[in-house]
Order: structure tokens, then C-alpha cells, then sequence
């Protein structure tokens, strides 16, 4: 399956793939109506790690052998049989964090506006994902390895 | 008799036989599966059965699994249906119906059945099946009809106050649900603070003012020796030093034991639960366990013992029916871990996570306003406990650590700095995460 792969070299540690994600995830699909209004509610699916000069942008890793699937006592955690990506089912999952508690890249996060988990779907549908297209420097890929 | 044979028998219907059923599906499409489960229910998930008690969620979200799973998954379900007894030599089971099931593979996955400890007028049908607790007002707490049962009681009595008998999980989350009910809760807990298994002292302190917050009364350090009726209906729970606390239903929430009652006089060896190797098989060839009911090696400590928590039951099950189907798999590793939120305060606590003392080296980081803790112990270079209060993100990535016994010393003083993540860790481990070649639990 295509997964997103970070380049650490090339990562400059803009963010853009924050704000990519963020706009993407927002209602209005608008920058600025998305960071002024609606960032509150809003969790990046990405987020950029910086250690010193090096930074790489980190996301859910879709794992072959998801130990958030396995620990989910929900039944939402899932993956997705054509597509192999890994998705939580908003409308099942009951935000127990068990799938945080679990994750080994740190890739699950706690919703803001609901409390469900929040994490990466590849943007399902999406040819390339917004964080990978509008990385500057083209730190990002989305391929299949 | 012989020549219909299962070729794989599947004892239990939650967590570990749904994790078999998936495995062996992986390998063997087309082999029927049965599947024997004394409550006569589609697969729902047990730890949720705070949450519909609660009424944070509906009874079709209880299914841990779609409707059509058994017959996507050509599994014969044989619902309500309670094995009694393994004969390993001839390989049957009895039912209580007084059928035998001939099998070539058996997975015992039959799960833990609550410990109900002594307390005088309490009575049961037998000690044996000290789920059956006959005082009115009275319950467990740990399958969908304890569940109902509860919500039932509520309905039709409409009582004030509630007992909670247990200050672990379960007894947190039976509190946590009688509270969003209405009830006013008091939590008596053995030992001297709320989940003593879990947390450190002061994680327990913290956990201790969510409760307080939440209006629920605490009472550690105690027992309770008796219990009133009046008129067959409980009344109140009369502590060890003769206090009372006046109730109207008490919850009993002890714990979880594994339910050995079906492989006794078997010779499948057993101590607290059954015993299983790496690779789940117990000590008779071809037979299986996993879940609560099971027993394998703590690869913190070494020792076999039954560590009784949801994603080991899904990955020993998962292991179990990949062997079963005659794939290779083994359990990597193995620690408790728990990720519960004590009334809208949410903890991780993973491994040795309250260890102190020779040997152990302890990091500690608390922001009391925040009411945020965290806990990392490390032996030899190597995590072995962490704990988080408050704040919880990216717990995973330390249960990652522990896992494949990474060294961090040379990460030692950014594990608990606010760019902890993991640039912070070797370049190496970094890659196999990032990399997605799989994470084994």
C-alpha cells in the first residue's frame, strides 16, 4: 500500500504539512478561516518533531501488524480492506485512548472537538495527500515502499 | 464419529476467540470454525459495558464486531451453549446439553469470571458459581447482563446510594457509571489507595481528587465484612470496623480470576489460569488457550502469571490461530497495561509502572496545577514502567520502547522533556517505526 515517508534531510521544519492537514480537516477548506476559527477544534493528523537542526514530519505509519487495531475495545479501530490504511470509526470509538496507549509512533491523538481518537487516514480518496503536496521542499512522499 | 471431527474448536466469544477466528481466517479460508459460547449473544466487547451502563452509548454499539461476523467468517456459532468438560485423551468436549464436540484443534478461550470475595449475608447459589449472587441489589460487574441486570435495578428501585466494592477498573468504572446515573457512590477499597495495581502513590492521589471532584466518597484501607438486607433487598455494607454505609445496590468488583471450571480433572495444567508457551499451546498436544482464562510468561518479570487485559487477550488469541492453522507465531512480549480514565482524568500506566527501590532507577515529572504526572522506571538502560496522568499523548511510544527492550540510556534526560518523541530515540528504531514494518505487540 502507499504510505507517507518523511525525508529527514530535506525537512525544513516550516509546519506546512500542519497546516495543510488542518485545512483539510477544517469545514471551510479555508487558511485563514481555518486557523482563526476553527484551529481550536482542529487536530493535525502530522506533526513535525524537532531535535536540534533536525525535524521530520511523523504521521500515522499504517502498520502491517497495528497494535492500535488489536487494542481497540471498541471495534473501531479498522482496516480498511481495499486500501489497507488503518481508520477509527468516529462513530463507534469511545475514547478510552486505548489505541494511544499503544501506538509506537505516537501517531494517535485526543480529539478536540469530540473525544474520539484522532489520527491519519491518508486522506482516503485524495490522489496525494495535502501534507505531502504542499510540502516546499519536498520532504514528504506518499509511495509504496 | 471420528470422521466429523472440527477441525478447529473454538471455546469463548469475545476478545481472544474473535482474535483466533481473524488469525485462522488469514491462513485457512475455507475450514469451518465452531464456535461454542455459553452467553447466548453476538460477539460485544466487555469493557464497554460501563459505557452503556452509563448511557454514553446504545446497545448496537456494544458489538465488537459486525453483525454478519460469523457467517463472513464460516463460523459455526453455537450461542448459549455452555461447555462442561474436556476429555483431552478422546478429544471432546461435553456441553451441558449433553453433546460431544470431537475436535482436532481446541482453543480455550473461555475467559475470567469475577472474584466475589467473602462477606457474610451475602448469599450465592454456590461458591463455585459465585456469579450467581442471590441478594437482591446486589451484582458484579463484568459481562453485558451484570449490565443490564444493574440498569433493570435502577429502573425498577430507584435507589439513592451505591457500594462499590473494589477501587481497581472495574470498580472505578462501575462507579464512574452509577455516578453518570445519578447515584451517590462510595468506593471501598482494600488497600490504602485507589488502584493500587496501576498507580504510584501519587498517581493515586490524583486520581483520587478526580473522584472527590466528582462528588464519589472514598473509603481505602478497608473491607466490608457484612452485608444488611431488609426484606431480602440489600440495605447497607458494614465495614471491617463496624461502620455501615447505608445503600440501596452494592457492586461487587473485586477482580477477575481466570474461569478454570471446565478444564478441571482435563490434565491440561493449570495454576492460576492455564498454563501457555509462546506460541499458546497448553501442556495437551493440539489444545490452545488464550485471554483471561490463560496464563504466559510477563516478560518483565519472568514469571508466568495471567495478565488479564483486552489487547493481550486479542494478540494471544491472534497467536493461538495462526498456530491452530499451522502458520507460525509467537508472543513477543508481554506486560500489563491500562489506559483508564478515572472520571475525566485519563491515566496510562504500562509494566512495572509503580516499581521503586534496588535496581530501578526512577524519573519523575509532576505539574501539580495541571494536575499532569508522569513516571518513567528504567532497569538497566531499558524502560520498564511508565505511567501517565493528565497528559497521555504519545504514552505509545515508551509502550513501543518497552516492547523491544530499546536502550535509551543515551535518551535518559529528554524522556521527559516537552520534545520527547522520536527524534529523541536512537536513529535506528526510529526507522523500523517510521519505516511501517510492523510493530509486534
Amino acid at each position: 500500500m502507499k504510505r507517507i515517508f518523511a525525508r529527514e534531510e530535506y525537512c525544513l521544519g516550516c509546519r506546512l504539512c500542519e497546516i495543510n492537514c488542518l485545512v483539510k480537516r477544517s469545514r471551510s477548506k479555508r487558511l485563514i478561516k481555518a486557523l482563526r476559527r476553527e484551529r481550536h477544534a482542529l487536530v493535525p493528523g502530522v506533526r513535525v518533531e524537532e531535535a536540534g537542526r533536525v525535524s521530520f514530519a511523523l504521521q500515522c505509519r499504517h502498520c502491517d501488524d497495528a497494535p492500535c487495531i488489536e487494542a481497540c475495545i471498541a471495534g473501531a479501530m479498522r482496516r480498511d480492506p481495499g486500501t489497507g490504511a488503518v481508520l477509527c470509526d468516529e462513530a463507534r470509538c469511545v475514547g478510552c485512548w486505548s489505541c494511544i496507549m499503544v501506538c509506537p509512533a505516537g501517531a494517535v491523538l485526543r480529539g478536540k472537538a469530540r473525544k474520539v481518537a484522532s489520527k491519519c487516514d491518508l486522506c482516503a480518496g485524495e490522489a496525494t495527500p495535502p501534507c505531502v503536496e504542499g510540502c516546499p521542499n519536498e520532504a514528504l512522499t506518499y509511495e509504496e515502499r | 464419529m471420528k470422521s466429523d471431527r472440527t477441525k478447529y474448536l473454538v471455546l469463548g466469544n469475545s476478545t481472544a476467540a474473535i482474535g483466533a477466528v481473524e488469525a485462522i481466517r488469514a491462513l485457512d479460508r475455507a475450514t469451518p470454525i465452531v464456535l461454542v459460547s455459553k452467553e447466548p449473544r453476538h460477539v460485544y466487547s466487555r469493557p464497554l459495558i460501563s459505557y452503556l451502563l452509563a448511557g454514553e452509548i446504545d446497545e448496537e454499539r456494544m458489538y465488537y464486531r459486525p453483525r454478519d461476523f460469523y457467517e463472513r467468517n464460516r463460523v459455526e456459532a453455537r450461542l448459549g451453549v455452555e461447555a462442561v468438560g474436556v476429555d483431552a485423551r478422546a478429544r471432546v468436549v461435553r456441553t451441558a446439553d449433553g453433546a460431544e464436540l470431537a475436535f482436532e484443534k481446541l482453543l480455550v478461550a473461555t475467559g475470567g469470571r469475577p472474584f466475589v470475595p467473602k462477606i457474610e449475608g451475602l448469599s450465592y447459589t454456590s461458591w463455585d458459581d459465585a456469579r450467581v449472587v442471590r441478594t437482591e441489589g446486589v451484582f458484579t460487574f463484568t459481562s453485558w447482563d451484570d449490565a443490564a441486570a444493574i440498569a433493570a435495578h435502577l429502573e425498577e428501585h430507584h435507589p439513592a446510594r451505591a457500594v462499590v466494592v473494589g477501587g481497581g477498573l472495574i470498580g472505578i468504572k462501575a462507579a464512574e457509571a452509577l455516578c453518570a446515573r445519578g447515584l451517590r457512590v462510595t468506593i471501598v477499597e482494600l488497600a490504602e489507595r485507589l488502584l493500587p495495581l496501576a498507580l504510584d502513590r501519587r498517581a493515586s492521589e490524583l486520581a483520587a481528587r478526580a473522584c472527590a471532584d466528582a462528588g464519589v466518597e472514598l473509603v481505602c484501607g478497608a473491607t466490608v465484612k457484612a452485608l444488611r438486607s431488609q426484606g431480602g433487598r440489600v440495605s447497607g455494607a458494614q465495614l471491617a470496623d463496624g461502620r455501615v454505609l447505608p445503600c440501596e445496590i452494592v457492586v461487587l468488583a473485586v477482580g477477575v480470576v481466570p474461569d478454570l471450571r471446565l478444564v478441571e480433572g482435563s490434565g491440561i495444567r493449570t495454576e492460576r489460569g492455564i498454563v501457555i508457551d509462546d506460541r499458546c499451546r497448553t501442556s495437551v498436544e493440539g489444545v490452545f488457550a488464550a485471554g483471561d482464562v490463560a496464563q504466559g510468561r510477563d516478560s518483565l518479570s519472568g514469571e508466568s502469571r495471567p495478565i488479564p487485559i483486552f489487547p493481550h487477550a486479542y494478540r494471544q488469541g491472534a497467536v493461538a490461530g495462526t498456530n491452530m492453522a499451522g502458520g507460525e507465531a509467537r508472543l513477543e512480549s508481554a506486560f500489563a497495561m491500562n489506559s483508564v480514565e478515572v472520571f475525566g482524568l485519563p491515566t496510562v500506566s504500562l509494566g512495572l509502572a509503580a516499581a521503586e527501590g534496588d535496581g530501578y532507577e526512577v524519573l519523575v515529572r509532576l505539574d501539580e496545577q495541571a494536575r499532569a504526572y508522569k513516571r518513567i522506571v528504567l532497569r538497566d538502560g531499558r524502560i520498564v514502567g511508565a505511567l501517565f496522568v493528565g497528559d497521555i499523548d504519545r504514552a505509545g511510544i515508551f509502550a513501543g520502547l518497552m516492547r523491544h527492550g530499546v536502550d535509551v540510556s543515551a535518551a535518559r534526560e529528554l524522556l521527559l522533556a516537552d520534545q520527547f518523541g522520536l527524534l529523541t530515540l536512537p536513529a535506528e528504531y526510529r526507522k523500523h517505526v517510521v519505516e511501517g514494518e510492523g510493530v509486534e505487540v
